[in-house]
């Protein structure tokens, strides 16, 4: 804060709190004397036959809004308020926040840290561990993969055995670690929508969907031609890409021969967010435990 | 006491209760229509069904910025023009000033509200909160404000009375306050007719945002009615208004304080920590200037209490001052960092601002239209005294289910949002904290229905005032009557 913006502040501040402070306390004795009648103690103004009693104003009252400015006048003192002033506690937010997470964090990455030893496999059958991985999930991962880890319509289910990525472990902390950016190219501009349409039926085809054919067996070459360099020879995809399995009828997207279509012809752009930075290695640990044995079960 | 004795002494001039009319009867059509989007939306959180009648155009999204905008500028709005008109004249012993400029202010202004509840279904949104309208009809609500300042100043200017009543000090720096906060917060670069992007950017945004929308309470909703209120409960009443003093330090104290607390919207944000320091201090010491207009109105009253056991409409008037007192003691106890941190973006923030719309805002707008009506068509009293009374109740009602069900909604989220287990993982799901607000969803709904019914009965009992046989017009009703 420059010095003009910071004077600016605090004098306005001060300026705005002294107004009220003394118009409060200029107001505090009334022009008519206490000892005549209360019901002539009119101000002698009448407005459309309204007129004004000339009452002091009430005592508590008074305290209250005198107890009110104190607070004001304490309050900026001790935490920031006035310009660039940083009161004489040194109190933020951000420092509360900074605080609050490592008294967090002290406290729970002991219960945690007794789970980064275990094996995942092995930490999967732990029921215990499990219990509280599950609120982890809950609490982070739910919003996407669903509350049973079931996926939904963009957002992958962790429940089947198809992965994108790979379902060993190691592949599964790794992702939750760095997270993925799966992207598939708009191919409408550049094949054209009659092969669209074609590679899309082949597509359909691959998983003994129903379709035309003759269309697919021209989107067959177009396949061949643009599309196993990702999705393999034979349309079971490639986990060191992530490009999607299209041969065992499990969509990410839509399935249908308009779905499909859309895909080739737009593009696909997903991401999952690295979770390095949000949560600790221990959590993260214990949520790849939680995930594989969700395919586990199935 | 002499001068202005002597002007009253004068033949009073003919008042024009034309507009002041035409106001006050769309403020009702414009309330009923209000709240009724704002049943819907609250039957739509109940019955998420209910978003898809006629998509996208029914969907919360559309809806909820057309509720807001209704209730508060076509409803509020039209009752402040209705009783600020009505006030000024009366209380400056003068007519109207601004000659075609004040027609053009009601037509101007319902036309804003067309413009509002056509673009908004339609998706057309700045996206600022209680600021929604693109940018050719914040031109037209400039223009408009422009010509209700040079009508209102104008007749101040030309009052035959010495001094200037305390409504008007109120009802002028609402007029003043709104038009500064509306053309800096709605500074936007258009990209067309119906698209423009904020002059500001990131927390200055926010801060601009939030600057305007608190003060759109201070000053809209809290000041102009207050103006309402210096009117309306000493004048039903029949009491003089109770501290003169009061008045002085709690309507300076009110205006130079509000402008200040916006920023305990944004507690825990972006915004720099001095700000929002700033905004909660501020907003403590608001609660006293606040509660000077509460004191002054209850005060007024001593003397004349009885009168509440048959007068439905000073009833009204009195507890929108309860419960403007209880929401203006319930808004800086929230601003506080470390309740705001329980209560912000829960239903308590909802309750919160329903204690001010339906308590306050709402109800000493239904008390000051009945007080009108009959004045503005020469009658002695309102159709059916017995439907004001059982509106009076329907409202009453309607209000603490919506405030109740709201702070438990509110609570029961706060504390499931912050719930932790030993291991350090949230105890609840979002959604688990959805499941849980149903009931106090359901009550919400029925309050606010409550409110709506109320509201039509009042539609019908005005109806019934303004086409008896007994109604005059309004340019007789105008007719000067010496006191």
């Amino acid at each position: 804060m420059s010095i003009f913006w910071n004077i600016w502040i605090i004098g306005l501040t001060l300026a705005c709190i002294a107004l009220v402070t003394w118009v409060l306390f200029a107001n505090r004795k009334v022009a008519i004397k206490d000892d005549e009648e209360p019901e002539n103690r009119t101000t002698g103004h009448v407005y459309d036959g309204i007129e004004e009693y000339d009452n002091p104003l009430p005592k508590w009252w008074f305290q209250l809004f005198v107890g009110t400015l104190v607070f004001t006048a304490v309050y900026l003192v001790i935490y920031p308020g006035l310009g660039s002033f940083p009161g004489v506690t040194g109190w933020t937010s951000l420092n509360q926040l900074e605080r609050e997470q490592d008294k967090a964090r002290d406290v729970h990455s002991e219960i945690y840290s007794a789970f980064l030893q275990t094996p995942i496999e092995e930490l999967a059958q732990d029921n215990a561990a499990m219990k509280m991985a599950v609120r982890l999930f809950a609490n982070n991962c739910a919003v996407c993969h669903g509350a049973d880890g079931g996926g939904n319509y963009g957002f992958p289910n962790l429940t089947d055995k198809d992965w994108l990525y790979g379902g060993s472990a190691d592949k599964i902390k790794e992702t939750i670690t760095h997270g993925r950016a799966g992207s598939m190219p708009a191919w409408g501009p550049i094949i054209g929508e009659p092969n669209v349409l074609a590679v899309s039926e082949y597509v359909l085809s691959l998983s003994n969907q129903e379709h035309d054919k003759d269309l697919a067996a021209k989107g067959s070459a177009v396949f061949q031609q643009n599309c196993i360099a990702c999705h393999g020879v034979d349309g079971t995809g490639n986990q060191a890409l992530g490009a999607p399995n299209l041969a065992d009828n499990i969509w990410l997207y839509d399935g249908s021969r308009e779905g499909i279509a859309y895909s080739v012809r737009n593009g696909r752009a997903n991401v999952m967010p690295a979770q390095k930075d949000m949560l600790q290695e221990e959590k993260i640990h214990l949520l790849a435990a939680y995930v594989y044995s969700l395919s586990l079960e199935n | 006491m002499s001068n202005d004795t002597a002007a009253s002494a004068l033949p009073a001039p003919a008042y024009n209760y034309h507009v002041v009319r035409q106001f006050s009867i769309m403020t009702i059509v414009w309330g009923v229509v209000g709240m009724a989007v704002g049943v819907l939306l609250a039957a739509q959180l109940m019955w998420p069904d209910l978003n898809d009648f006629w998509q996208p155009f029914s969907h919360f999204g559309r809806l909820r910025p057309l509720h807001t905008n209704a209730v508060i500028f076509a409803f509020g709005g039209c009752a402040l023009f209705a009783t600020s008109y009505f006030v000024v004249q009366r209380t400056c012993q003068a007519p109207l000033f601004g000659g075609f400029l004040v027609p053009f202010t009601f037509w101007g202004w319902q036309a804003v509200i067309v413009a509002a509840a056509i673009t908004l279904p339609m998706g057309f949104t700045t996206s600022k909160e209680y600021a929604e309208l693109e940018w050719p009809i914040d031109i037209l609500i400039t223009l408009v404000w422009v010509a209700y300042a040079i009508v209102f100043f104008g007749t101040i200017v030309k009052r035959r009375t010495q001094h200037i009543y305390v409504a008007n000090w109120f009802f002028g720096a609402f007029i003043i306050t709104v038009a500064v906060l509306h053309v800096v917060n709605s500074a936007a670069v258009p990209v067309h007719w119906l698209k423009s992007y904020s002059a500001y950017a990131g927390a200055a945004d926010a801060m601009i945002q939030w600057w305007y929308g608190h003060n759109a309470v201070g000053f809209f909703l809290t000041a102009g009615f207050l103006g309402i209120m210096y009117y309306f409960v000493p004048k039903q009443a029949g009491r003089p208004v109770y501290s003169y003093q009061l008045s002085i330090v709690h309507f300076w104290a009110l205006i130079s304080v509000y402008v200040w607390a916006g920023a305990h919207h944004l507690h825990y944000s972006a915004l720099p920590d001095w700000a929002q320091s700033l905004g909660m201090v501020m907003s403590l010491i608001l609660l006293a200037p606040s509660w000077g207009g509460m004191i002054n109105g209850m005060m007024t009253l001593s003397g004349a209490w009885h009168k509440l056991r048959t007068d439905p409409t000073l009833r009204f008037l009195v507890v929108s001052l309860s419960f403007y007192g209880m929401s203006t003691f319930e808004g800086p106890m929230m601003s506080i960092k470390t309740v705001n941190a329980l209560s912000h973006n829960t239903d308590w923030t909802i309750g919160h601002v329903h204690a001010g719309a339906l308590g306050w805002v709402a109800m000493i707008s239904i008390g000051s239209i009945y007080h009108l009506l009959p004045v503005l068509t020469g009658q002695k009293a309102m159709w059916s005294v017995r439907l004001i009374n059982a509106h009076f109740w329907l409202a009453t009602v309607g209000t603490v289910l919506y405030i109740a069900s709201m702070w438990v909604n509110g609570i029961t989220q706060g504390l499931m949002w912050r719930a932790f287990n030993t291991d350090g993982t949230l105890t609840y799901s979002f959604v688990e904290s959805v499941e849980a607000s149903y009931p106090g969803y359901f009550v919400r709904f029925l309050g606010g229905a409550f409110f709506l019914s109320g509201m039509l009965l009042m539609a019908y009992n005005a109806y019934r005032t303004v086409n008896s046989k007994n109604a005059i017009e309004p340019e007789k009703a105008a007719q000067p009557q010496l006191a």
